[in-house]
């Protein structure tokens, strides 16, 4: 099982941040892993925070659970910090990748401790430059395969070119706006 | 060949649903139904099948209208969940009383209250007396699969029942999983043509549905019916054997996992099965004999072959994902225990109650029921029947 690498979302509902797990799950596939993506089921109301979850690994996947020790935790709304423990579990070998416009310095004390690493992302800023709207989701997908390494940067943009051609079928002038946005992101996540 | 895909369990249900391409599809299309139909009812508007799909105004017209729908001899599917299921209640029996090899997609979901749309077994499991044949899948893939043979298995001669193709609510019906899918001529080739033996639009064969029966004749229609149920044990045994030849993924009643030479087991359904089997292999790089077996077919339930591949045991965890309200057991428990008690094997019996509404299962909870299980068989245990996650 230690071939599995475990990542757990949390965001805000109507951020997609259940859809950027199921995004992953679709572009780790097309690389040939085992996946799973699936969120965890509450109160779906806007705002409301949410957590879903990524596993991704070279053997089958049997364990049905949702993910307590995760290897990488992505936050996709920085406000979630103060009500929910986002580090909880989090491996200190493993990250955590914060949306935020903040530094590392200013995040850390926030974190309850956590000792392993930090990124932050403004995802806000990529996504308004590269799509003129806020949609912290597919700049946090980039960050998090970035910090993870899942995949390489080239085999990612060529999977997600494909998944968004797909998903945007009926409004392909969004594709260019986000692939701007996971190559923005991709490169700002250091 | 095998496409390789990734689909919820779901969209692969629905997937299976479009390469069956059945005649009649009545659904209501609001919760608490799932994505089924929703799925479906796209092929259905992208002329992908031919099906006619009714969107009815509640569940009980839903099984209302696939009772009609396949008493004039159409392959008749509808899904449902939760709730829903409970509404289409009063008829689920005439289903099965009037021997219509309908199949319903259902997605196991608690029922309220409180109000709670997570996972548990407590739809169907209500229904276990209602007649229907009941097949449950561990993961996306045997969703698919189930679904694949239900027709097979529903209209087989001598058994002409419906048949109830459950997953998990949520852990399998919303996950994104890899899957290997059929062909579409390859599902079409082993499902076939439907001919049914008798149906209302058939004029050589005309015959009346839905009879009042006076108690001259009740109880032998009953009976009649037991018998059919009977008969779809070989038929579940023979499908998934041949669609084991062809798949190279074969299905009995239950699946054994570790049991060999297992001296402690548990007996569970659907998805925790996975995650357990992670816990089994943990116990076994311990030197711990644990196995597990997965209940696949629980209607009709195969009790005596269930006690056979537990005649090694010390001690069996009886797996109940539903609380039963009778102070003593849940369905497994109490199914499992006596199918044990007429094998005449009196090993120690634990019957947890574990996961309902959701509440997640975790590898080191089935651990914990190793634990006991170790201990009961040293001990005994005079709490044969608990909560497992519980907080108290």
């Amino acid at each position: 099982m230690n071939n599995t690498v475990e990542i757990r979302w949390h965001g805000r509902g109507g951020q997609g941040a259940k859809t950027a797990a199921l995004l992953l799950a679709d572009v780790a596939f097309e690389t040939g892993k085992f996946v799973q993506g699936f969120p965890e089921y509450g109160p779906e109301r806007m705002g409301a925070p949410i957590t879903a979850y990524n596993r991704i690994s070279d053997k089958e996947i049997r364990v049905h659970s949702n993910i307590y020790e995760p290897d990488y935790v992505v936050v996709v709304d920085e406000s979630l910090l103060e009500a929910v423990d986002v580090t909880a579990g989090l491996r200190k070998e493993g990250a955590v990748v914060v949306n935020t416009a903040k530094s590392v310095e200013e995040i850390r004390p926030l974190l309850r401790g956590y000792e392993g690493d930090v990124y932050v992302i403004d995802a806000r800023t990529i996504s308004i430059e590269a799509l003129g709207r806020y949609f912290p989701n597919s700049p946090m997908l980039a960050a998090i395969v970035k910090v993870s390494g899942v995949m390489d940067r080239e085999t990612f943009m060529t999977e997600m070119r494909g998944s968004y051609a797909h998903k945007f079928a009926s409004k392909p002038e969004v594709i260019e706006g986000n692939m701007k946005a996971l190559e923005m992101a991709f490169d700002a996540v250091n | 060949m095998a496409r390789r895909d990734r689909l919820s369990g779901n969209e692969a249900v629905a997937e299976a649903l479009r390469q069956i391409d059945p005649d009649v599809m009545p659904a209501f299309p609001i919760t608490p139904s799932t994505e089924i139909p929703q799925y479906f009812s796209k092929f259905c508007a992208n002329g992908q099948v031919h099906t006619e799909f009714i969107p009815v105004e509640s569940e009980h017209s839903a099984m209302s209208a696939a009772i009609g729908a396949e008493s004039a001899g159409a392959r008749t599917v509808s899904a449902t969940s939760s709730a829903g299921m409970a509404y289409m209640w009063e008829e689920l029996y005439l289903a099965s009383a009037n021997r219509l090899p309908l199949v319903l997609a259902l997605v196991n979901r608690a029922l309220s209250g409180p109000i709670n749309i997570n996972c548990d077994h407590s739809d169907s499991m209500g229904a276990r007396d209602a007649g229907w044949i009941q097949i449950y899948a561990e993961t996306n893939q045997e969703a698919y699969d189930n679904m694949v043979m239900a027709y097979r298995i529903a209209e087989a001669e001598g058994v002409h029942l419906p048949v109830m193709v459950c997953q998990d609510g949520f852990i399998t019906s919303h996950a994104v999983q890899n899957i290997l899918l059929m062909e579409d001529k390859e599902v079409k080739e082993f499902v076939g043509e439907y001919n049914p033996e008798h149906s209302l639009l058939d004029p050589n064969g005309v015959m009346s549905v839905g009879p009042y029966s006076i108690t001259n004749y009740y109880m032998e229609a009953r009976r009649a019916q037991a018998e059919a149920l009977h008969n779809a044990k070989a038929v579940v045994k023979a499908v998934g054997e041949e669609f084991g030849r062809l798949t190279g993924r074969s299905y009995g009643w239950f699946e054994e996992y570790c049991m060999e030479d297992a001296e402690y087991a548990i007996v569970l359904i659907g998805s925790a099965a996975g995650t357990a089997k992670d816990a089994v292999d943990k116990l076994r790089a311990e030197g711990k004999k644990v196995g597990l077996i997965k209940i696949r077919m629980f209607r009709p339930f195969p009790g005596a072959e269930i006690a056979e591949a537990l005649k090694n045991v010390k001690a069996v965890g009886l797996m109940d994902r539903t609380e039963s309200f009778n102070d003593c057991a849940g369905p497994i428990g109490a199914e499992v225990s006596s199918a044990l008690f007429r094998a005449r094997h009196m090993c120690e019996t634990i019957n947890y109650v574990y996961g309902l509404g959701g509440r997640d299962v975790r590898v080191e909870d089935i651990e914990k029921v190793f634990e006991d299980l170790f201990d009961a068989a040293e001990n005994g245990t005079a709490d044969y029947y608990r909560y497992l996650g519980v907080r108290e």
